[in-house]
């Protein structure tokens, strides 16, 4: 049986050339970059590199790269250190409503401690409107984020459009750029934001490593305190085997990302195209074509996720759901509710996320498994019944 | 067990002319069921469902539709949600309430069949 992995928004896998670069820091090379002896050198050499790599990536400078240990610990230490770093000025935060939760629950948190937050909404098809969150902007903002694309729907943000707004008021914005970074081209100076989270774990790296931008002049309070590390901006000894495999991976991801993004945007179009043809009752979610390169995610009426994860898991296809069966909080995907999806269709979401290892064939594969699959599974429900019943079909 | 029902669900259908039927939750908790029964001499003669749910949902109205058939109403009326899971080997927490459903829809669709019976006594 094919095996084919298509849950890349989960983990991708660690290519060979990253653990390659990753392995002398595991055994030989141990020593702490802050050290002044020459163990203490090398160390320091690697972790200056893979900052080089990651400020490359993104078209920064390596001074304004901070390594953190993810997406989620840059996504906090943007939002909680900026707001708080100026809170003097004001304590109105903004952020959008389909953001990652590591951006909107540190949001939330800012709200239990004196600040006040809004939630911009998005469109059906995910996109946060440049217009409404200007007019959400007040005298006392001191924080915009908004993410450079969602990795649930693959809706792309008009992030440029958006930080133009912002900085015209003289306010920071973050991007979360998760999703997006290897996968679309980002330039932190034409993009013109202030700060930017990238992980390790979407770009072929390990886990346990990310990074954040921040531009020189923006004030941060640290979300960890510590020694000097990283110019004082995060305390605790670096994870050099993960900080230098993100930047290994970092490098190659710039060095591909035109070609990446173009196979993957084809093999995508293909799994798009092909499902929607061959499923009756099938919605693409997010934007059609303003979409990341690697995201195909639906909604498949009158039956749920979990089962269809299950069943194609069996044929050994690994994809992902929004549907509150597979989330442990029992919560449907807070994405699909802020894209105006009724909960009964939200119970339907399927997630397929693609990666560079996949081929064509693997696209044919579940072409050739889902809709069986489907309409089995639609043969057992009864709200497909009711819909037969009442002249559908 | 709880995947064997899964893959290969037994009894999934519905019975025309039923005697009885039973439908619990809704789409949008996650799960529905419905549950079709046949009754001759007070015993279950045939049981069958749909299910709108998780892959637990349809192993448990699996399980449910081979514990029921052939029980008198009485018998079938003693089927709890946590014998369900034990037949099933087990069903992870956070599954045990909301997809666990099965003998509550099986009960609904006997004390449908119980209230027909009643209305044709009294008419």
């Amino acid at each position: 049986m094919p095996e084919v992995y298509l849950d890349h928004y989960a983990a991708t896998p660690v290519l060979a050339e990253v653990a390659d670069a990753m392995r002398p820091f595991l055994t030989d090379e141990f020593g702490n970059p802050s050290s002044l002896h020459s163990r203490g050198d090398t160390a320091r050499e690697a972790l200056e590199e893979a900052r080089e790599r990651v400020a490359a990536l993104i078209g920064a400078s390596p001074e304004e790269v901070i390594f953190t240990s993810g997406g989620t610990e840059a996504n906090n230490t943007a939002v909680k250190g900026i707001a708080w770093a100026a809170r003097r000025k004001g304590n109105h935060v903004v952020v959008s409503a389909v953001e990652h939760f590591s951006v909107l629950h540190a949001a939330r948190t800012l709200a239990k401690f004196d600040f006040e937050v809004t939630e911009v909404g998005v469109d059906e098809q995910g996109m946060v409107d440049p217009a409404l969150l200007e007019a959400s902007l007040r005298d006392d903002t001191v924080l915009v984020s908004v993410m450079a694309a969602n990795g649930e729907v693959g809706t792309i943000q008009k992030v440029k459009e958006i930080a133009a707004v912002v900085k015209s008021k003289g306010i920071p914005f973050h991007t979360d750029a998760v999703a997006a970074a290897g996968y679309l081209p980002l330039d932190v100076n034409e993009l013109g934001v202030d700060a930017m989270s990238i992980a390790s774990d979407l770009l072929y790296g390990p886990k346990g490593a990310g990074a954040l931008f921040l531009r020189k002049g923006v004030r941060l309070m640290p979300l960890l305190d510590g020694g000097v590390q990283e110019g004082g901006r995060r305390g605790g000894t670096e994870n050099m085997p993960g900080i230098v495999g993100m930047g290994k991976a970092a490098e190659l991801a710039a060095r591909d990302l035109g070609e990446r993004a173009a196979s993957l945007s084809s093999m995508r179009d293909r799994l798009i195209s092909g499902l929607l043809d061959a499923i009756p009752r099938l919605r693409l979610t997010g934007h059609p074509s303003s979409r990341l390169p690697w995201n195909a995610s639906f909604l498949v009426e009158f039956i749920e996720g979990e089962s269809m994860l299950l069943f194609l898991d069996q044929k050994g296809i690994a994809v992902s759901s929004g549907s509150a069966c597979t989330s442990r909080a029992l919560k449907g995907s807070h994405v699909l509710t802020a894209c105006d999806v009724p909960a009964e269709l939200a119970s339907g979401s399927l997630l397929f996320s693609l990666g560079i290892e996949n081929t064509p064939e693997d696209i044919d594969y579940v072409l050739e498994t889902l809709p069986p699959i489907v309409e089995r599974l639609r043969q057992m429900s009864p709200l497909y019944a009711k819909y037969l019943k009442e002249g559908g079909g | 067990m709880v995947m064997e029902h899964f893959m290969n669900p037994r009894n999934v259908g519905e019975i025309e002319n039923a005697d009885g039927v039973g439908e619990v939750g809704n789409p949008v908790c996650g799960d529905m069921m419905t549950f079709y029964i046949k009754v001759d001499d007070g015993r279950l003669s045939d049981v069958k469902f749909k299910t709108f749910g998780c892959g637990a949902a349809i192993a448990v109205s699996s399980m449910v539709s081979e514990m029921a058939i052939g029980k008198t109403l009485d018998e079938a009326l003693k089927i709890t949600r946590e014998n369900v899971a034990e037949q099933l080997g087990g069903l992870p927490k956070q599954k045990m309430h909301c997809s666990n459903l099965g003998a509550d829809a099986l009960h609904k669709a006997i004390q449908d069949y119980q209230s027909k019976q009643k209305e044709a006594q009294n008419g």
